[in-house]
């Protein structure tokens, strides 16, 4: 098990000084292959949550032989309690851009959008402005690739890949079947990289700084920094940048507010770890790193707060699979008829058994990912479910 | 041809790569369930119930969705998956309306089914039913009642790929998601062409045809009432199979005698007015061809297109309104029957129209929607009072408490229940064209269409579009401006194919002049009033009784008919006469396209 201490990390967020996009200018004089061997040998992970390793999915997109790919930066950030990839889009868009341009010179492709969820449209004008300039600085280096915005339409399950890609082709944000993958068949039947924000500038990082420096940090399992965008009981709410594999423990000592009962790992999709596991769990081990972290003091009461997320996953579910669809509602119900006492309390256990047969049978990842908060909060304050 | 090796409940198969594991079970006897799966369409993957255990996975993979590979070692009734399976088909139960009893699907459901395959327990989960779900039984022809709805979208995919008309789609998300029309707008205010291709491929009760069965039953058993039933040429290749019999088994003789026995006052043969519609059609084309290709006449409209399916007719009325002018302007046989039923019938037989209740038992859903055509009252009344589905009839003749498979055999009533093996044959696609052919042929030169035994072969089949040319020589005098013409036709089913010809006539690229569109998949044995399930194999089954049907008919082209020749001396007196304009043709309209 990994033990490292909380550590603050400055990489993301650190000051740009140098000319417009000079990293895309410099690493445009590596090999490729170089490029996409830094980025497998600094073992960084997707961002968004599924945690696929991001140098592969570079490999084969560039091993495709196809003359139109496309590149798309996933900001349809949705998952509630999660609000970094806002902050890397508002402070430091250019190194977004840089890493889809970089993604664009490794692989090949010569349209990029940015998929930006509805709700952060005020944010076009000033990303405009920011693409002027990228779009200037790539012509300069002779770069043939062009990035535009796509804005969503305020589904939660378009944050998934494929309905993402659904989304964009017009229709309606329903997930795909997978196998193929969008590296081999996405936009259009194109291949297609679709890469989280935070992936996306971590990338341009790691062309910065290099691969030992990024892979020195972290775990065995997860290298590196993350993004962290802490909410609820804590006196230090906002995105913060900190080195995985720290124990939940050391993270309660300093985001708390001295009173933490519960934290929620990976937003609504991830793990509910209460606090007899902190000493025991570590951020980026087991549990997913969206990076979404919702703290709660013993004021709160967990049935409240697992029938607010049941709610949001009965409505963002995109009904089309019966698992997700149906599950999410008879989960919800669930929990209220053993509230009000309509269903003994034993009937959880057959709510947790549904919640697994989601997980195995559900299309996408929304309804695989429910039992995980669902699970870890009936397991933990089952006393709280009932009475 | 790559192929793969698999292990499927420890056999291992060899089978092409891009097999889907479901495919692959299949060739093994293994069945898997399934529930939004159609082999008429494209895989959707959304029940789960198909899932099944592949080893050293953790999640459970659709079969029906995901290709076989490589060494998979699969297995399909691991405990693993049955769990699964009883869990999805437990929740679809627990947001139905299980109230079965009263359901038109009941015993043909395909929830049902699995529910009993499972042993569902009802009590497992909460009853997620949406209350107050009203039903929309605004159309003649289709019902919708959502509280039977599964979402498995087969309607939408049927609707969108065989047909490119998109009256149904999915709407909005979650807990509210369900299958809607346009804005949810009433489904007789939309773009629904009444096919009923989405009630053939639905698996419950969530889309039916409207039925009238009570309204006939109510009118056999007035005594002050006539009732008059006529059969589709395709009904008779296709009731059988409610009643018992294996697909493909043709059951006219009894069916007639059913008619009888259920207290029909005259059983009759819409393939009478089938032929009929061969001779007004055939002599609108032939009129056609001379004004255009004789007196060079600009405002005549070629191809022309047939317009027995009253599907196809509403699909052009929507999709391509400033093109009506293809359009024969005959009425189906359907409405020819209902026309002459009030006039020429009741004449002969010396009944009061008024009296007469015309019924007609068809392989479809939208001759409901053609007979509640305002327009459709040329015989002073309303010309079909009442079409049912074969699906209703089967129902019917079970209701009525006969042992149909030992009825014996017997004929049609008379007069306008005499028909050809051309009249038969315009229950498979193609044979409206060939009909035509046969009879046109004969006219202009005097002999029989150069194909052996009749059988013009290239316009038969199952292609989506099929086409053939055939040189008209040896005319005779009066047809002199036809010699040496290349006559070019086509054949157009499923509405998704019907687009495709008629894009090519709208961009003025259509090489053809005539050409028979019929709007359901293999034509009217594949009709949305037949007998459910469906699928390539029964169309085909079905088409193959229908051309033994007309193989056994003595007499093979509609010109021939004594009773046709006799309706013409006594009652219409020439082809596109005036009796002919008032009660065998109409006029058709424009709509819009939501």
């Amino acid at each position: 098990m990994a033990n490292n201490q909380l550590k603050r990390v400055d990489i993301i967020f650190s000051p740009y000084s140098v000319a417009p996009y000079e990293i895309l200018r410099l690493t445009m004089h590596k090999e490729k292959s170089d490029v996409i061997n830094e980025l497998i040998e600094s073992g960084l992970r997707g961002r968004g949550g599924a945690g696929f390793p991001t140098g592969l999915k570079w490999k084969y997109l560039a091993a495709e032989q196809d003359s139109e790919k496309y590149i798309i930066c996933n900001a349809d950030e949705g998952e509630p309690g999660t609000f970094k990839d806002r902050k890397l889009l508002v402070e430091v868009p250019r190194k977004v851009f840089s890493g889809m341009a970089i993604a664009a010179y490794v692989t090949g492709a010569k349209i990029g959008f940015l998929y930006l969820r509805r709700e952060y449209r005020n944010l076009i004008p000033q990303l405009n402005k920011e693409l002027d300039i990228f779009n200037e600085s790539a012509k300069k280096f002779g770069l043939d690739f062009k990035i535009s915005i796509f804005s969503g339409s305020g589904a939660y399950v378009c944050g998934e890949e494929t309905a993402l890609i659904e989304s964009m082709e017009g229709k309606r944000g329903e997930p795909r079947n997978k196998p193929p993958f969008p590296i081999q068949n996405g936009y259009l039947g194109k291949p297609t990289l679709v890469n989280n924000v935070e992936t996306f500038a971590s990338t341009s990082m790691i062309c910065r700084i290099g691969a030992d420096k990024y892979k020195a940090l972290g775990t065995d399992d997860q290298h590196g920094s993350k993004l962290f965008s802490i909410s609820g009981d804590s006196p230090k709410e906002g995105v913060h940048e900190l080195e995985l594999g720290m124990k939940i423990s050391d993270f309660v000592e300093e985001f708390g507010d001295g009173d933490t009962k519960a934290v929620q790992i990976g937003g609504v999709a991830g793990f509910c770890i209460p606090r007899k596991q902190f000493e025991t769990s570590i951020i980026g081990e087991g549990n997913t790193t969206g990076g979404a972290t919702m703290i709660f003091n013993s004021t709160r009461s967990m049935y409240n707060v697992l029938h607010n997320y049941l709610d949001f996953f009965a409505e963002e579910s995109c009904g089309q699979c019966t698992p997700c669809r149906v599950g999410t509602q008879q989960l919800l119900k669930g929990i209220e008829a053993v509230k009000s006492g309509k269903k003994p309390a034993s009937y959880l256990d057959d709510l947790i058994k549904l919640s697994k047969t989601m997980q195995i049978t559900s299309k996408c990842g929304l309804g695989q990912s429910v039992t995980n908060s669902f699970a870890s909060i009936i397991e933990n304050f089952r006393e709280e479910m009932i009475y | 041809m790559t192929t793969i090796k698999l292990k499927i409940d420890g056999h291992t198969i060899e089978v092409e790569k891009g097999t889907t594991i479901l495919e692959a079970a299949k060739k093994i006897n293994v069945k898997i369930p399934t529930l939004c799966h159609h082999e008429d369409l494209c895989v959707a993957g959304n029940c789960r119930v198909c899932v099944v255990e592949v080893k050293n996975r953790h999640r459970l993979e659709a079969s029906c969705a995901v290709p076989a590979e490589e060494g998979m070692d699969i297995l399909t009734n691991s405990a693993k998956v049955r769990n699964a399976r009883k869990d999805i088909v437990s929740l679809l139960v627990s947001e139905h309306n299980t109230q079965c009893t009263t359901c038109y699907r009941n015993t043909n459901c395909e929830l049902q089914d699995l529910a009993a395959e499972y042993n569902v327990d009802g009590n497992r989960f909460l009853s997620v039913l949406k209350p107050n779900l009203s039903i929309d039984k605004s159309s003649w022809s289709i019902e919708k009642d959502d509280s039977k709805c599964i979402r498995c979208q087969r309607c939408v995919r049927t609707c969108a790929e065989l047909q490119h008309v998109n009256a149904l789609t999915a709407a909005n998300k979650g807990h509210e998601m369900k299958i809607a029309t346009f804005m949810d707008l009433p489904f007789n205010e939309v773009v629904c062409t009444n096919c009923g291709q989405c009630v053939n491929r639905c698996p419950t009760g969530a889309l039916t045809e409207r039925r009238y069965f009570d309204q006939v039953w109510e009118a056999i058993g007035d005594p002050n009432k006539h009732v008059v039933m006529n059969t589709a040429p395709s009904v008779r290749v296709a009731l059988g199979e409610m009643l018992g019999y294996e697909v493909g088994t043709r059951v006219t003789g009894k069916m007639v005698t059913a008619m009888r026995k259920m207290g029909v006052d005259s059983v009759l043969d819409t393939d009478f007015t089938a032929d009929l519609t061969i001779i007004e059609e055939g002599n609108e084309l032939l009129t056609r061809l001379k004004k255009v290709v004789k007196d060079g006449d600009k405002s005549i409209k070629l191809p022309m297109i047939t317009s027995c399916s009253p599907g196809w007719v509403k699909f052009i009325e929507h999709m391509f309104p400033n093109h009506l002018g293809h359009l024969s302007t005959c009425k189906s046989p359907q409405q020819m029957f209902g026309a002459l039923a009030k006039t020429y019938y009741a004449e002969k037989k010396g009944i009061d129209p008024k009296d007469i209740v015309s019924v007609a038992i068809m392989p479809c859903a939208a001759k409901k929607y053609e007979a509640n055509r305002p327009e459709m009252n040329s015989s002073g009344y309303r010309d079909i009072d009442a079409g049912l589905t074969t699906r209703e009839f089967g129902l019917m003749i079970k209701q009525a408490g006969l042992d149909f498979k030992n009825l014996e055999d017997t004929a049609f009533d008379s007069i306008m229940g005499e028909s050809t093996g051309a009249g038969v044959i315009f229950g498979a696609t193609g044979g409206v064209m060939e009909a035509a052919l046969r009879t046109a042929y004969a006219v202009v030169t005097g002999r029989k269409v150069p194909f052996e035994n009749l059988n013009i072969t290239p316009v038969r089949g199952t292609d989506g579009i099929r086409a053939a040319s055939i040189k008209i020589e040896g005319c005779l005098p009066e047809w002199n401006f036809l010699e040496g013409v290349e006559l070019n036709v086509a054949v157009a089913h499923g509405l998704k194919n019907a687009r495709v010809i008629m894009d090519e006539i709208a961009a003025g690229k259509s090489k053809y002049h005539f050409i028979e569109i019929m709007a359901c998949p293999g034509g009217c044995i594949g009709g949305g009033g037949q007998p459910i399930p469906t699928n390539a194999e029964i169309r085909a089954k079905r088409t193959k009784a229908i051309y033994e049907e007309d193989m056994g008919k003595p007499i093979r082209m509609s010109h021939e008919n004594p009773e046709i020749t006799q309706i013409y001396e006594e009652f219409l007196g020439e082809p596109l006469g005036h009796k002919s304009h008032d009660l065998l043709h109409t006029h058709y309209q424009k709509r819009h396209r939501h």
